[in-house]
């Protein structure tokens, strides 16, 4: 048994997941990436004396939207709050928050941690969900030693989204961050791009022996990648145990996690924490929520993955990995069932097969989102067509697709036809050919009587070859069978 | 035309209108006025001659061409100044303090853009205790006001700079705020009428926050009826102050005429108890007779929970003003240290050296009311006092249609008087401060003279939205009696 084995590892994270507003959550300036510094910050934004903050409604949507495809409770009269602290990049001095009565209470996600056999399925609880502006930026760089403000950022519109202190270990969390990063998207209340910050994860750490109380908890800062989030769990998690083992006790502290070292090292511990001073926010009305406008938000919401997948497997027959893997993203549900509406619902495997297969290897190979795929649903269901009225072999089917991908054709019968590529299903010219290939090969036709079953193979190699791939290869084969034992 | 100086603002429009006078000459002869009496009062701190004359000129074009037509308002070439709490683009806006020297600001308040777009021309920026904080207008950092009426005294405050500028006749009118009685105090003090509308009717864009869920921005003028003018261009809802009100426009005016016969005046005897100064109990008074004789009744209400204004102000507004004065760090504008090592002393000394006394003795009560573990014990039991004072004016005006009482407990004291004392300070305004916990709104108006021949202020308030009642009120009363007329001698 494993020292680890003995120890209960208790994660609970924090997502701020930047809302995909068309501006800022208290003014009405733009929130685009990568604008030069301070041209996206209005009086508003850099706190000028006197201006005041007004709510930006459509983040308020981003919320109920979370709220519902998560099955939370949305909270009819929640409160914005001052969170108090000084900080360069906080023009206001103040954070606007949601502290006391959040926006979104409870709900929860079902993952499904590991892959294969061996998944199991795990449901993570919700605390939260809160409203936030983001603060703008230090730049430390380009200064000669002193500091830059970019204040582009602040005032972003956040969802702030808290779990329970329920994964056990680095895989559960990292299965609850890659869930929440689909889900997110999937609503389209969040870009999900990690790199430039738009989803970012705190992880709140603590190992126990099981059954004994929650031990002292450590919070890994702004984790930005899920190889990062696994491999800043894991050392965490070993050096509480190490420190616990060696008879010192863990305190409550901020860590940052160092990718370069893959080590994490405290920031602050809670000696010096902050006191925030929260209080109602006077300059904001309570947010009030009314029954009409989450139903309004709820007809506006996509089919959400947990209620696709299940319809997956049950109308179109898929295995639940299939299911699962066409509803990572809406783009590739839509693919997939663009794909089937256009070959008829008796074709949903082959489609499946092909897009996670054939299609998939070939966007991965070239880093390539689904929406930008050279090769359009229709063109695949031209190939899978053609595949269920044999016309063509699997193999020929792939040639297809390498072609269509190059762009050489504009569908699958074109290039058939501009390749003389159809499947010789004429039994009698099959004969024939078959005859050839048996009367050039009398080497492996005696290995194979000899008792040689790999020179079979080699038969229908030569023959398939001989019609460049187009005859249909049962028929090949049955024929070389009937003619060898006969 | 200097006896201009004296006249109502329909006057001066029906003068302006009438081409007797253009707004160029009316400006001139304010500003020179200020140029003659400004040095002893230190009423306006921000003047810019070309500027105002620019914008008259702008008053005059709008006259020439367009009578008869919507872009002239009764407001149209007639002058005014603007506290120093409201944004002013192009010009300093100091907020009184060191912090805000340098500030220029970039974009109008709403109230400034609503006051310019019915043509009012700015004759300049007037002083005010710093970031609103004081009674006295001692705490500014560009020095006292002096009260028109004795130079030893002060003014009252905050709008102290707004106050003495009409009493003594640079400005026919003026901008002020009210968190606690800050347009209500010195309009007593200085012998003028002065209002506080009901929370959220004036928008709060622009005008630099003190206590967010107390500010009032209002007119200071020298009549009821010129409050309702300058009140019908000020308020309306505004989309950038989320505490604005979507209400019907409304014409505050409308009412002014109303005969007083039936009405009746709550009189809470708590604002009669002990406290108050003989001088002041006695003009308070005969005011009320004066009612009667125009066809009031007078009735006894309560406001048990009164007494417990003062403290539950000094909790939530200091909370309030520690919170919204963060902003003045230092970093992006304003006032910062010549020294510093690092950020925290960038932080503190900026600090520090950019506040004057009694903002930061407000900044630590706010902090500190605010801090983890005394949160409940203050804020929030304030916060329950201050429904339990709103509850009590509930009950209160079902028995009356309007309150009244003396604005201020003494008339205008000597400078230094109270300043050693913050306590003796704060309840200058035991008569205002629950109105604006209860969102009401609230007039002073000169009731006669008291001890020194200083001027004692009536106050009125009103129910939620009571604005028209309450300049109706205050208007038959004027019409009565003429102290709103009155003049200091030393600026004649």
């Amino acid at each position: 048994m494993s020292r680890t084995t003995q120890w209960e590892v208790v994660i609970g994270l924090e997502t701020h997941a930047q809302l995909q507003t068309k501006s800022k959550i208290f003014s009405g300036s733009s929130i685009a990436f990568g604008a030069e510094p301070n041209v996206q910050a209005s009086a508003v934004d850099i706190a000028l004396p006197g201006v005041l903050p007004v709510l930006n409604r459509e983040a308020v949507v981003c919320a109920i939207k979370f709220g519902l495809a998560v099955g939370a409770k949305i909270t009819p009269r929640s409160v914005f709050a001052r969170k108090n602290y000084f900080y360069p990049d906080l023009p206001k001095g103040y954070q606007i928050s949601q502290f006391e009565i959040p926006v979104v209470l409870g709900g929860g996600l079902a993952i499904r941690v590991g892959a294969g056999e061996t998944a199991t399925e795990k449901f993570v609880n919700l605390t939260r969900a809160h409203l936030e502006e983001d603060a703008g930026k230090s730049l430390h760089e380009d200064f000669h030693g002193r500091t830059g403000i970019d204040l582009n950022r602040a005032g972003t519109p956040l969802l702030e989204i808290v779990t329970e202190p329920e994964m056990r270990s680095s895989a559960e969390a990292v299965a609850y961050a890659k869930a929440l990063h689909a889900l997110v998207q999937w609503i389209g209340i969040c870009d999900g791009n990690m790199q430039e910050g738009s989803f970012r994860c705190d992880a709140n750490v603590s190992v126990r022996r099981p059954g004994e109380p929650l031990g002292t908890r450590r919070e890994i800062k702004n984790l930005n990648s899920f190889r990062f989030m696994q491999q800043a769990i894991d050392f965490e998690v070993q050096w509480q145990i190490n420190e616990i083992e060696e008879g010192r006790a863990i305190q409550q502290a901020t860590v940052l996690f160092d990718p370069d070292t893959g080590e994490t090292r405290s920031m602050r511990t809670k000696e010096d924490a902050h006191d925030y001073r929260y209080f109602p926010d006077p300059d904001l009305l309570p947010l009030e929520i009314r029954a009409d406008w989450i139903a309004e938000v709820k007809s506006g919401l996509p089919e959400l993955p947990q209620a696709m997948k299940a319809r997956f497997e049950t109308d179109y027959g898929l295995s639940s990995y299939d299911a699962e893997t066409l509803t990572t993203t809406r783009a590739a549900s839509k693919f997939f069932e663009d794909t089937v509406a256009a070959t008829g619902k008796d074709s949903a495997k082959l489609c499946a097969n092909w897009v996670t297969g054939e299609l998939a290897a070939h966007l991965n190979k070239t880093d390539m989102p689904i929406e930008a795929s050279p090769v359009s649903a229709a063109q695949i269901a031209g190939i899978i067509r053609r595949i269920a009225d044999n016309t063509i072999s699997n193999k020929i089917a792939r040639d297809v697709f390498e072609a269509l991908w190059a762009g050489d054709g504009t569908d699958a019968d074109a290039v058939i036809e501009a390749n003389g590529w159809k499947q010789i299903t004429d039994t009698d010219a099959i004969e024939a050919l078959v005859d050839e290939v048996l009367a050039a090969n009398q080497k492996s036709v005696e290995e194979y009587r000899a008792g040689k079953e790999k020179a079979f193979n080699a038969l229908v190699g030569q023959a398939m070859k001989a019609t460049r791939g187009k005859a249909n290869p049962q028929q090949v084969t049955d024929l070389l069978k009937k003619k060898l034992g006969g | 035309m200097s006896e201009l100086i004296n006249s109502s603002l329909r006057q001066l429009s029906a003068a302006l209108a009438a081409k007797k006078v253009s707004a160029v000459e009316l400006a001139t002869l304010f500003l020179d006025r200020i140029d003659k009496f400004n040095p002893a009062l230190n009423a306006f701190i921000t003047l810019d001659r070309d500027k105002t004359l620019a914008q008259a000129q702008a008053a005059d074009e709008k006259l020439r061409v367009g009578a008869g037509d919507t872009a002239i308002s009764p407001l149209t070439g007639i002058p005014l100044g603007h506290k120093d709490i409201f944004c002013t683009k192009g010009w300093r806006t100091s907020c009184g303090s060191q912090m805000l020297a340098n500030f220029v600001s970039p974009y109008d308040a709403n109230v400034v853009e609503k006051l310019a777009g019915a043509g009012m021309v700015t004759l300049g920026k007037l002083n005010m205790d710093e970031f609103a904080m004081g009674s006295s207008n001692e705490t500014s950092y560009f020095g006292p006001v002096k009260n028109p009426w004795d130079v030893s005294r002060v003014p009252g405050g905050s709008s102290g700079g707004s106050a003495a500028a009409i009493a003594a006749r640079l400005t026919p009118a003026a901008t002020g705020t009210d968190t606690g009685g800050s347009i209500r105090q010195p309009a007593a003090l200085c012998g003028l009428t002065g209002l506080k509308p009901t929370y959220g009717v004036v928008s709060r864009y622009g005008m630099i926050a003190f206590a967010s869920s107390l500010d009032q921005g209002g007119p200071m003028a020298k009549s009821a009826e010129d409050c309702a003018l300058l009140l019908n261009a000020m308020a309306g809802f505004d989309p950038r102050d989320s505490t604005s009100l979507e209400r019907p426009a409304e014409d505050y005016g409308r009412d002014l005429e109303k005969p007083l016969a039936g009405l009746k005046i709550g009189l809470p005897k708590e604002f009669f108890g002990a406290g108050m100064d003989d001088d002041v109990r006695a003009a308070v008074d005969a005011a009320l007779a004066e009612y009667r004789k125009l066809g009031a009744t007078t009735v006894e209400v309560q406001l048990p929970n009164s007494g417990l204004s003062v403290p539950a102000y000094y909790v939530i507004a200091p909370a309030e003003a520690s919170s919204n004065l963060s902003r003045f760090d230092g970093v992006r504008y304003g006032y910062r240290a010549p020294e510093y090592d690092d950020l925290t002393e960038m932080y503190s000394r900026s600090r520090a050296q950019g506040f004057g006394a009694e903002v930061k003795r407000r900044i630590l009560i706010g902090t500190y009311v605010l801090s983890h573990g005394y949160y409940d014990a203050y804020y929030l039991q304030a916060q329950k006092i201050r429904r339990l004072i709103a509850a009590d004016f509930v009950e209160a005006f079902k028995e009356c249609d309007v309150i009244m009482g003396p604005t201020s407990p003494s008339v205008a004291f000597a400078f230094g008087a109270k300043s050693a004392d913050p306590v003796q300070m704060y309840l200058s305004d035991i008569y205002t401060i629950s109105t604006n916990l209860a969102g009401l709104p609230g007039m002073s108006l000169p009731c006669g003279f008291g001890a020194n021949n200083m001027p004692v202020g009536l106050q009125i308030i009103g129910n939620w939205f009571g604005e028209a009642k309450m300049l109706n009120v205050a208007h038959q009363y004027q019409k009565a009696t003429d102290w709103h007329t009155r003049m200091p001698e030393g600026v004649k």
